[in-house]
């Protein structure tokens, strides 16, 4: 680094914004393909909904594999708890829910919201004391306790509310679309964007503007260096996974929405498409995430709609290519 | 003089290594001790068991009247002491105010004990928004010292810190230690810069294979060739 002289202006610090520049080109790139601007403009918004539906579940992972160094397989599991618990303040004001009135929707649809979020993140308490706890810094046995975990959780939804699938419908005032011109952009959608940008820039807040999250950024890099600066890591790590299994109950309420049902393996596809994201993004990163999900997303949407036999593949290609790109990922935050 | 620091009888067991094998110690207050001896002698593993980040597995460790062997690190840094690892460990993806933020445990940061590390580290001044990761080796250096400073600490713990930095640098980290010292502090360093060593250790204790073999004043031990030769393996004059 060259020296500067004592009156020199502070240098800036340098942005890498390349990875926020690859969905933006991505989905330029994509129009001559599609052809059509109304199909495009749909696609980009169902993957713009979709990518912050994964980053709003994957976001809690992230930190928890970047901060604490766990493998957590058992993620999925607080997807579908917060999904199903939210059943049980829907269905009994199913009337609420029907009726065409959008303050009404809201105050069934926010409780049974938050509902969802202190349940899964009571559980994480749970997982996190009972199953993590013993196994810190034992990879193999990470994935063993986790996994069953989320077996145990999977076959105790079954055991709760049967095997068959439970319909979850959007409120009245969520239904149908937005028209502009020739485009129609589903209401939900907008509302799962909008949801989504806020928890991104409520994290984004927390981790650059207070010391919480100045410690849970120096966490991720080094967590040892924070221990001997005196500040207690393991109460920490408890709360980022609890924030973190509370926001993936938050996910799994609005997965469910989206494609208005419930099941017990739901969250089975999502976890793979979730694990993805957290390694493109660069582990621990809440920016690389973001990019991650949408990324993920418009492989998803686009590639379904221009290639489809392509599109179970789609996004391990898209994964394969990050990676020889960056091979810690778009932001590289851990040496791990 | 009284003793800060003191250990008695201390294993340190990592794995199926025995590392530390009894070791006694004392730091008395207000001075600096040096910490010396030949690569994998002990000298990273005793201060990583003074600070609980290995756990002895026997032996009493004592900072004033508490005994802190059985003390979490974060309750350890909380008593009072500072730790400058060997790998500097800044946070390379905060900036360096941030990591000085986090380092004043106790509240906002001090503008009058920030002018003062200023004075001797102007370029932490320079880079003050700049991450810490972007820093050159040295900055990085002075950045961790800085962290362990920017409040008062009653002993620091200082793990090789003029390891691969140019001379103007070790001179510069040289007059910052000494006025630390010149404060009051309570320091423990481990040092393989000799010149260093000599510029600014009070007490010396020589380590070989896990234990104390040498312990009394640096000059003495600085005035005595054959006795460096014997204990380190080559005097302090071809090591400057």
């Amino acid at each position: 680094m060259t020296e500067l002289a004592a009156n020199d202006p502070l240098p800036k610090p340098k942005r890498d914004i390349a990875p926020v520049l690859l969905p933006v080109a991505l989905a330029l790139l994509v129009i001559p393909l599609i052809g059509s601007t109304s199909s495009w403009l749909t696609l980009t918004a169902a993957s713009l909904a979709m990518g912050m539906m994964i980053f709003i579940m994957a976001s809690g992972l992230t930190l928890v594999f970047g901060l604490m160094d766990v493998l957590n397989f058992g993620h999925g599991a607080f997807i579908a708890v917060g999904a199903y618990v939210a059943t049980l303040v829907l269905a009994p004001f199913a009337a609420s829910i029907q009726a065409d009135s959008l303050w009404m929707n809201l105050a069934v649809l926010a409780p049974a919201a938050l509902l969802s979020m202190a349940v899964s993140g009571a559980l994480g308490l749970v997982v996190e004391r009972v199953l993590i706890l013993p196994v810190y810094g034992q990879h193999l046995k990470q994935i063993l306790m986790t996994t069953g975990g989320l077996i145990v959780a999977e076959q105790t939804l079954y055991a709760l509310w049967g095997p068959q699938i439970i319909p979850m419908p959007l409120p009245a005032s969520l239904r149908g679309s937005f028209i502009l011109g020739d485009v129609a952009i589903a209401k939900y959608r907008v509302l799962a964007m909008l949801i989504g940008l806020a928890i991104f820039i409520a994290i984004q807040l927390v981790l650059n503007r207070s010391k919480l999250g100045l410690l849970i950024r120096a966490g991720v890099e080094n967590r040892e260096m924070v221990e001997a600066l005196g500040y207690r890591i393991r109460r920490l790590f408890l709360g980022v996974f609890m924030t973190g299994s509370a926001l993936a109950g938050l996910g799994g309420v609005m997965w469910a929405l989206y494609r208005e049902q419930v099941h017990a393996s739901m969250s089975d596809d999502l976890t793979v498409l979730i694990f993805i994201v957290v390694i493109i993004g660069g582990l621990g990163s809440i920016g690389g995430c973001f990019i991650g999900a949408i990324l993920v997303a418009m492989v998803a949407n686009y590639g379904g709609f221009l290639v489809p036999k392509l599109a179970l593949v789609s996004n391990i290609l898209l994964m394969v290519a990050i990676l020889m790109w960056r091979p810690r990922g778009l932001y590289a935050v851990t040496s791990r | 003089m009284t003793d800060l620091l003191k250990l008695s009888g201390v294993h340190t067991h990592i794995g199926r290594y025995h590392i530390l094998q009894g070791i006694d110690l004392t730091v008395p207050q207000g001075q600096v001790t040096m910490l010396l001896g030949r690569n994998g002698a002990g000298k990273t593993t005793t201060l990583r068991t003074i600070m609980g980040l290995w756990q002895a597995s026997s032996g009493e460790i004592s900072l004033g009247s508490e005994r802190i062997e059985r003390r979490a690190t974060p309750d350890i840094a909380r008593l009072g002491v500072g730790y400058v690892p060997e790998s500097m460990a800044v946070f390379s993806d905060l900036t360096v105010k941030e990591n000085l933020v986090l380092a004043a445990r106790d509240g906002p940061l001090d503008d009058s004990q920030l002018d003062w590390i200023f004075g001797f580290f102007p370029a932490l001044r320079r880079f003050w928004l700049s991450r810490a990761g972007s820093l050159s080796g040295g900055q990085k250096q002075m950045l961790s010292i800085a962290r362990a400073i920017i409040e008062p600490r009653k002993l620091l713990l200082i793990d090789e810190p003029t390891k691969g930095l140019a001379p103007a640098i070790v001179m510069a980290l040289i007059e910052c230690l000494k006025e630390i010292k010149r404060k009051g502090a309570t320091i423990l360093l481990v040092e393989q810069n000799f010149f260093a060593a000599r510029e600014l250790g009070d007490n010396v204790l020589v380590m070989d294979n896990g234990t104390i073999v040498h312990r009394g004043e640096m000059a003495a031990l600085a005035a005595d060739v054959p006795l460096q030769e014997r204990l380190l393996g080559l005097s302090l004059e071809t090591h400057q």
